[in-house]
């Protein structure tokens, strides 16, 4: 994998203030067994990469943090709220949680600006004026205000990614989930997207990334969590986690992905 | 476009010229092949027998001043070969209006005019509240609609106003032609539209009872002809009915039509839901919209966006099944028609009557399907990969 961030120190904003905690979480696809006894607790500030083989549960896990996926067992607390079928508190926590996914999801019928406005507006109430506001402030942010009025369909995949990042900020939430950002893109468009990811860093999101881009792992995650077949086998520091990998399974997955 | 080439680069060239123009086009789309062009040919040959024989009876040979049906005909009382349209001339009124009171016609105009005025400001570009707007004139004009055809002053049987007064009531079996038609189609697209939508999301609803009154609703009303559905309306309904209750034979058959096509128009819906991708659920979902904003605000608007064709397709098949209700003895357009080629004075122009009713529902059919296409252009956002 190339490494597409300049390594540069960041400083770390964790804190002491737990923002997620997962206790014994399962989840089962049908009769197939996808997440086995997950416990995982996630500090304010703190920057998370999970990594793990292709069918090791890490999308199913970052997507039952927003509820996307329901677990059948133990508890997820996010912000201090519980999720559990009550709607209310599930409305509650996605306001709170932003998700950036893989194939972006941006709404083709409109526009990069409405894209952004339509939450605020209709889920916070908040005025047209402010909302467009608040997102072309945003989109300054991701560096793409010129293109506000264009739609989704128009732009490519490194800048529709930048909106979709956008379009999560303008709720204002504590955590941003992000679900292997960049693996549709284009290799020459990653690296627009892992700066701006780097820049959210920098302001003391808190973040919780699955991706492969492991660059971004060693430079920018205060933790990083290896899963395979459902669970979570190490987690460590990213120095140690490279330097030192205790199991086999992280080895091996290591291997094949540094070197290829 | 002329751009400085780099060193090396080859410069664009025009296409050879047998690929581009006239004679391009020609080798193109008429004669790619030995085969296209003999069927090039063959149509050629079949639009020399069917084209020039229509225009000399429909334009050069027809009968365009008179008032009788004398002037349409020989001395000898057989009809004259070109298209006799003083028929229709006499006879547009009954069109318009089927049996509708003679002096009562301006209401139906008046009806007319005020579609054209109260929709109007709609098409303002920047129209404040123009979505309230919207909703307000769609609810709001049937109602004024139906107290200009009906009236509203009613007078016991016998009294000398009862036949006089501008604003007496006219019952909905004197109504009829074109204004007949229009009624009856645009209350069934207007109303089987959000119904369709309904037993679309209905039938994809996660609840089983939802889902299953949906499935049965859209299964029974589809597999029934609509001609059944107008005659058990109009003749069966009133039977199961306890005595005294009856409602009105006009209505019944406007609920059949807009019953029967919501159950065409949910499939239509149903297959424009299935086109939408999953992520785009998961990130309405992520951004913390409800089912109702999530369906209102990203799946709705890009589905029926899928769908317009089809949309407009039962639309289209909608009006021109209208003309069923002849069954059930409504006068629509076609009924006047025929009520007009059953006049005695203009016997034997059949022909003419039934060349203006085609001429006619191509013409309404044919504009919206121009609409349509106009809307898929507007709604186009370059989001399709074509």
């Amino acid at each position: 994998m190339t490494a597409a961030v300049a390594p540069r120190p960041l400083k770390s904003a964790k804190s002491d203030e737990v923002a997620i905690q997962i206790v014994g979480m399962h989840k089962w696809f049908g009769e197939f067994h996808v997440l086995k006894d997950i416990n995982l607790t996630v500090y304010k500030g703190e920057r998370i990469v999970v990594c793990g083989p292709s069918g090791s549960g890490k999308s199913t896990m970052i997507r039952c943090i927003n509820r996307l996926e329901e677990h059948q067992k133990g508890s997820i607390v996010v912000d201090g709220v519980e999720l559990t079928n009550n709607v209310k508190n599930i409305d509650a926590i996605r306001r709170e949680v932003g998700m950036v996914f893989q194939h972006f999801n941006l709404f083709p019928h409109l526009t990069v600006l409405e894209n952004c406005t339509l939450a605020p507006i209709w889920v916070k109430k908040m005025p047209k004026k402010d909302a467009e506001e608040v997102a072309m402030q945003y989109l300054n942010r991701v560096r793409i205000p010129e293109q506000a009025l264009k739609y989704p369909g128009q732009l490519s995949g490194g800048q529709q990614q930048r909106v979709a990042i956008a379009r999560s900020l303008c709720m204002n939430p504590k955590i941003m989930l992000f679900d292997e950002p960049t693996s549709a893109l284009d290799p020459e468009m990653i690296k627009e997207v892992l700066d701006t990811m780097v820049n959210l860093a920098e302001e003391g999101m808190t973040m919780l990334v699955v991706t492969h881009e492991m660059g971004f792992a060693r430079t920018v995650a205060n933790r990083i969590i290896f899963m395979d077949r459902g669970e979570i086998v190490e987690q460590n520091e990213p120095e140690e986690f490279f330097k030192n990998p205790k199991s086999d399974r992280t080895r091996l997955f290591l291997s094949q992905i540094l070197h290829h | 476009m002329t751009t400085a080439l780099d060193a090396g680069q080859k410069a664009d060239l025009p296409p050879p010229a047998a690929t581009v123009g006239v004679i391009g086009w020609l080798r193109e789309n008429l004669f790619s092949s030995w085969f296209n062009a003999l069927l090039t040919l063959f149509a050629l040959w079949i639009l020399y027998l069917s084209i020039p024989p229509l225009i000399q009876w429909a334009l050069i040979d027809a009968i365009w001043t008179g008032s009788e049906a004398q002037d349409c005909k020989l001395p000898d009382g057989s009809r004259k070969e070109g298209a006799c349209w003083i028929y229709i001339k006499a006879w547009i009124g009954g069109y318009a209006y089927g049996l509708y009171p003679y002096d009562l016609r301006w209401r139906v105009d008046l009806a007319a005019v005020l579609v054209i005025v109260m929709f109007a400001p709609l098409a303002i570009k920047r129209l404040p509240y123009k979505t309230v707007y919207g909703v307000a004139v769609i609810l709001l004009y049937p109602v004024v609609a139906y107290m200009m055809f009906s009236g509203f002053v009613e007078f016991p049987p016998g009294a000398p106003e009862a036949s006089t007064h501008p604003w007496r009531v006219v019952p909905t079996d004197k109504w009829g032609g074109l204004a007949l038609t229009l009624l009856i189609a645009s209350v069934g697209i207007i109303a089987s539209l959000p119904l369709g939508i309904l037993l679309a999301l209905g039938r994809r609803s996660a609840m089983p009872i939802v889902s299953t009154f949906s499935v049965l609703f859209i299964e029974l009303w589809r597999g029934v002809p609509l001609i059944t559905v107008l005659f058990m309306s109009s003749v069966m309904l009133p039977l199961f009915l306890p005595e005294g209750v009856n409602f009105d034979k006009l209505l019944r058959a406007l609920i059949g039509v807009t019953l029967f096509s919501a159950a065409y128009m949910a499939e239509v819906v149903r297959g424009g839901l299935q086109a939408i991708p999953k992520g785009q659920y998961e990130a309405a979902q992520a951004l913390g919209l409800n089912y109702a904003k999530m369906m209102a605000l990203i799946v709705l608007p890009q589905a029926l966006r899928y769908v317009i064709p089809s949309i407009v397709n039962t639309f289209i098949g909608l009006f021109k099944d209208t003309t069923l209700v002849a069954i059930i003895g409504m006068f629509d357009l076609l009924g006047a028609i025929q009520l007009g080629n059953a006049d005695p004075k203009w016997l034997g122009f059949a022909i003419e009557g039934y060349a203006f009713a085609a001429l006619l529902y191509f013409v309404f059919c044919f504009s919206m399907s121009r609409y349509s296409l106009r809307l898929e252009r507007k709604l186009h956002t370059g989001h399709k990969k074509t």
